[in-house]
């Protein structure tokens, strides 16, 4: 089996974007009917390797060998018409027309050059019964639910003869049983030889479909391995870049030593309830302390910082804001609360491009800042110096629009935008993403002195120094629950790795050795 | 693997106004074209420096520009409204019902055109927090939101006249369309209150930089807590009650009242006015300024053209590709 000549070989693969390169030497070898698991962090290169295999990029250097073939296709179309078809996390079909029309579109059988509807629809449910799906093929594909919906992205996929089907992240929107629907699909693919690669954050999922893994850091190939050699900690090990048992070493960060004096109970939030992104997340925050929130991409991470913000509306569960019980219906109930939000994406969610930097800092504070609606200009130019000053940053004045900005200092205009307000508690998603190193650690020991000042601050973070050394307390969330909780003395980079796989920092032992045993059985 | 194509440029070097002048800036395509064009009027149209050709123009502009600059509000936070030129049938349809009543304490021609004047505007306003409410509360598109109205609102308007054209003589009413206090017409004393008006609001009130806010990224802005739904709601309703003011100038203008005309067509002038301005449509910029500049420009257009005795055909394609031209040349600034 092993010696076999396997689907897809992409070999030391790079491609450069502007100003960043993207993939450095990265490779991916599937073999025939095999199950193959692409994992990675965010930012790791996964999604560029999938774009240029089905041809939406272009490489700059390496070579693909599909199916014994040398080839470079220039286009998801060419892609599929030579057998490698995807599947995205959005099901892109076209909703308004039937389940026959979207399998077969652009290819439909014909008679005496008109569409033959009859033969279509036999075809169509001919194939969704390969997977067990039954349906009225003639009914609008809007008229399914998500999990039907990407099975018919699947059976028309299946359709093109494909010997691989890419699924990019296709359980996000889909719940238990249709996860399970679909690993069904995945394994009839499989039994018949069919390849798969496919791309989830959801570890249990991985291991309960793929029979292999790469795993993809900065965009490189790390690792390959069969699924039952590796376990969960391994795994996220890897996807990390940190080793097993590394321990806790201080200096990496802004942050400095030492814990910061916690005070009274500021923020509770218990069992947080949303769809099937929240399932039970709690944490809390005391006064002049920072809890770090970490989890996997995936993990309800932002999902819950948004709850708690009033950002998304939650089904169960409570927030309670200096032990009294509050339901914020918006961003505005929560800022009148006292607590701010400094979001992950800073360009969707952050700064308003063609505002100035005067404007953006001050936007959160405008209402305070006016008298009869009229916002007074002395004012906010006052508090607009203090912070440009306090947190050094760096402009050609206020009136510079902030998208001229670097990225570090559009993060530094929009912390300020929060600490102009005085908060009593800041939650920052993800405060140092995509800075340079000198603007990093600067705001990190902003962070510090803020907590120190009598802030709580809840800091989410996908860089374990950070976490490590940045928090007081961490909280680790798994698939959209709160799995652990580690003191300041429990804090290592292992035992957040182990409870972010696995659960519990203490299980770490025992799990991996149900997934071994596992494997075994799964691998014969 | 060498990449032939691989020569970077750089961007291209431009001439940038001062920091402080940016604002300006972004009127200024719109302010030299409409001097060029006056230009070409002293140099080539007889008559052209006359009190009277300033008058007959600034009055033909005056509600394109009254509802432009709602039009401007709601364009700049992202949004667009295509139902002003139905709510201004719907304002001059209900204007001389209120003043030709004869209910008692309408048949006062103090109390009949005061109520005549308020009471229009006022639905129009209505009508446009109903624009705002589809596009917040339902999150409807706004172009198909606006669209809903756009159609059903001349209708309204058919539906509460007949259908009948409402001829009225009625002094008091129509002086906001006859009217000329110091010898100016009062439309367009108006018209220049309104654009001085919302100059004022988006510079200097919080609600101006709400509006850009919103329309500059939405989702930041809720997240900083700006009251999103409000602003939108807010917009469409300024939109509304300017609509219904032109509407009302409209049909004191004409002296009669036609639901199938006033404000047709109205749509398509606000939003070309407020284009040619430098406002881009795709939000989070805004100058009323500017919308009133290219609402001068698109007029003073149509009268040269006029007045050369080209064809109102050919006149349409000159207005289409100068409508285009301008726009075009603010894309190039802006990028």
């Amino acid at each position: 089996m092993e010696q076999a000549e396997p689907l897809l070989r992409m070999e030391s693969i790079t491609k450069t974007f502007p100003g960043a390169v993207a993939l450095q030497d990265a490779s991916l070898t599937v073999a025939r009917g095999e199950v193959h698991a692409l994992v990675g962090q965010n930012g790791a290169g996964k999604s560029t390797l999938i774009k240029i295999l089905t041809g939406a990029h272009h490489r700059d250097g390496g070579t693909i060998i599909f199916d014994g073939r040398q080839v470079d296709f220039h286009s998801p179309q060419q892609a599929q018409a030579n057998g490698v078809s995807t599947i995205y996390q959005e099901v892109n079909l076209v909703p308004f027309r039937s389940v026959s029309e979207n399998i077969f579109m652009g290819r439909e059988p014909r008679r005496f050059g008109l569409i033959d509807r009859r033969r279509m629809n036999d075809d169509a449910k001919a194939l969704l019964a390969r997977f067990n799906i039954h349906v009225d093929v003639t009914q609008p594909l809007l008229t399914f639910n998500v999990a039907t919906q990407q099975m018919v992205a699947v059976a028309r996929a299946v359709s093109f003869q494909s010997k691989l089907v890419v699924m990019d992240e296709p359980t996000s929107s889909l719940d238990e049983r249709e996860v399970a629907t679909l690993f069904d699909v995945i394994r009839q693919l499989k039994s018949e030889g069919v390849s798969v690669i496919f791309v989830s954050h959801r570890l249990d999922e991985l291991y309960a479909v793929c029979d292999r893994v790469t795993i993809m850091r900065d965009g490189r190939t790390v690792e390959s391995r069969p699924m039952s050699e590796i376990t969960k900690l391994e795994l996220v090990a890897r996807m990390l870049g940190k080793e097993l048992g590394e321990v806790r070493r201080s200096g990496a960060t802004g942050f400095g030593e030492g814990v910061h004096h916690a005070e009274d109970q500021l923020l509770d939030a218990e069992g947080l309830q949303r769809d099937r992104v929240l399932q039970g997340a709690s944490l809390s925050v005391r006064a002049g302390e920072i809890v770090g929130l970490a989890g996997l991409l995936g993990s309800g991470r932002t999902e819950t910082a948004r709850a708690v913000f009033g950002a998304d509306p939650i089904q169960q569960g409570e927030v309670r804001v200096d032990g009294k019980a509050v339901r914020f219906k918006s961003p505005r109930d929560a800022i009148r609360a006292g607590l701010g939000f400094c979001t992950e994406d800073r360009k969707t969610e952050g700064i308003i491009p063609h505002m100035s930097v005067r404007e953006n800092l001050t936007l959160a504070l405008l209402p305070t800042l006016t008298r009869y609606g009229i916002v007074q200009r002395d004012k906010q130019q006052a508090i607009v110096d203090r912070f440009i000053e306090r947190l050094g940053i760096k402009t050609s004045g206020p009136d510079q629009k902030i998208r001229e900005l670097s990225g570090g200092n559009q993060q530094k205009v929009l912390l300020a935008r929060w600490l102009c307000m005085n908060p009593r508690l800041l939650i920052l998603d993800e405060p140092t993403r995509g800075i340079d190193v000198g603007a990093k650690g600067e705001i990190q020991a902003l962070i510090n002195e803020l907590a120190d000042g009598g802030l709580g601050v809840l800091m989410i973070s996908s860089e374990i120094e950070e976490l490590t050394e940045g928090s007081d307390r961490i909280v680790v969330l798994r698939e959209g629950k709160t799995v652990a909780e580690l003191s300041h003395e429990q804090v290592t980079q292992s035992a957040i790795m182990g409870a972010m796989a696995h659960g519990q920092e203490d299980a770490v032992p025992a799990a991996s050795a149900a997934v071994a045993a596992k494997e075994g059985q799964a691998g014969g | 693997m060498a990449n032939a194509d691989t020569t970077v440029r750089g961007p291209a070097r431009r001439w940038v106004l001062p920091e402080r002048f940016r604002g300006v800036g972004q009127t200024y395509g719109a302010l030299i074209a409409l001097l060029l064009l006056v230009l070409f009027n002293l140099l080539f149209t007889k008559n052209f420096l006359t009190e009277q050709t300033l008058y007959v123009n600034l009055t033909q502009v005056a509600t394109v520009v009254i509802v432009a600059t709602g039009m401007t509000l709601v364009i700049a936070t992202g949004g667009i409204d295509l139902s002003v030129g139905s709510l201004m049938a719907i304002a001059g349809a209900l204007a001389p019902i209120i003043f030709l009543s004869h209910i008692p304490p309408l048949e006062n021609p103090l109390v009949g055109n005061t109520l005549a004047f308020i009471i229009p505007v006022l639905v129009a306003g209505v009508f446009g927090l109903f624009n705002g409410t589809l596009v917040t509360r339902f999150q409807i598109q706004p172009i198909i939101a606006t669209l809903v109205l756009f159609i059903a609102g001349r209708g309204i308007a058919q539906v509460v006249t007949n259908g009948n054209l409402q001829p009225f003589t009625n002094p008091g009413f129509q002086y906001i369309g006859l009217g000329r206090p110091l010898g100016v017409p009062l439309q367009v004393v108006l018209m220049l209150v309104i654009v001085a008006l919302f100059a004022w609001i988006m510079r200097v009130t919080i609600f101006g930089r709400y509006v850009l806010a919103v329309g500059g990224n939405e989702s930041a802005a809720r997240l900083a807590g700006v009251p999103v739904n409000f602003v939108k709601l807010a917009v469409y309703g300024i939109s509304g009650l300017l609509s219904g003011i032109a509407g009302l100038i409209v049909i004191a203008r004409n002296a009669s009242s036609d639901a199938n005309l006033v404000g047709l067509d109205m749509e398509l002038d606000a939003i070309a006015a407020v284009a040619v301005g430098g406002t881009p449509l795709t939000g989070g910029r805004a100058t009323v300024v500017g919308t009133l500049l290219g609402a001068l420009i698109i007029q003073l257009i149509r009268y040269t053209l006029l007045v050369h005795g080209v064809p109102d055909a050919a006149a349409r394609l000159v207005k289409a590709a100068i409508i285009l031209l301008a726009v075009y040349i603010q894309r190039q600034r802006r990028s």
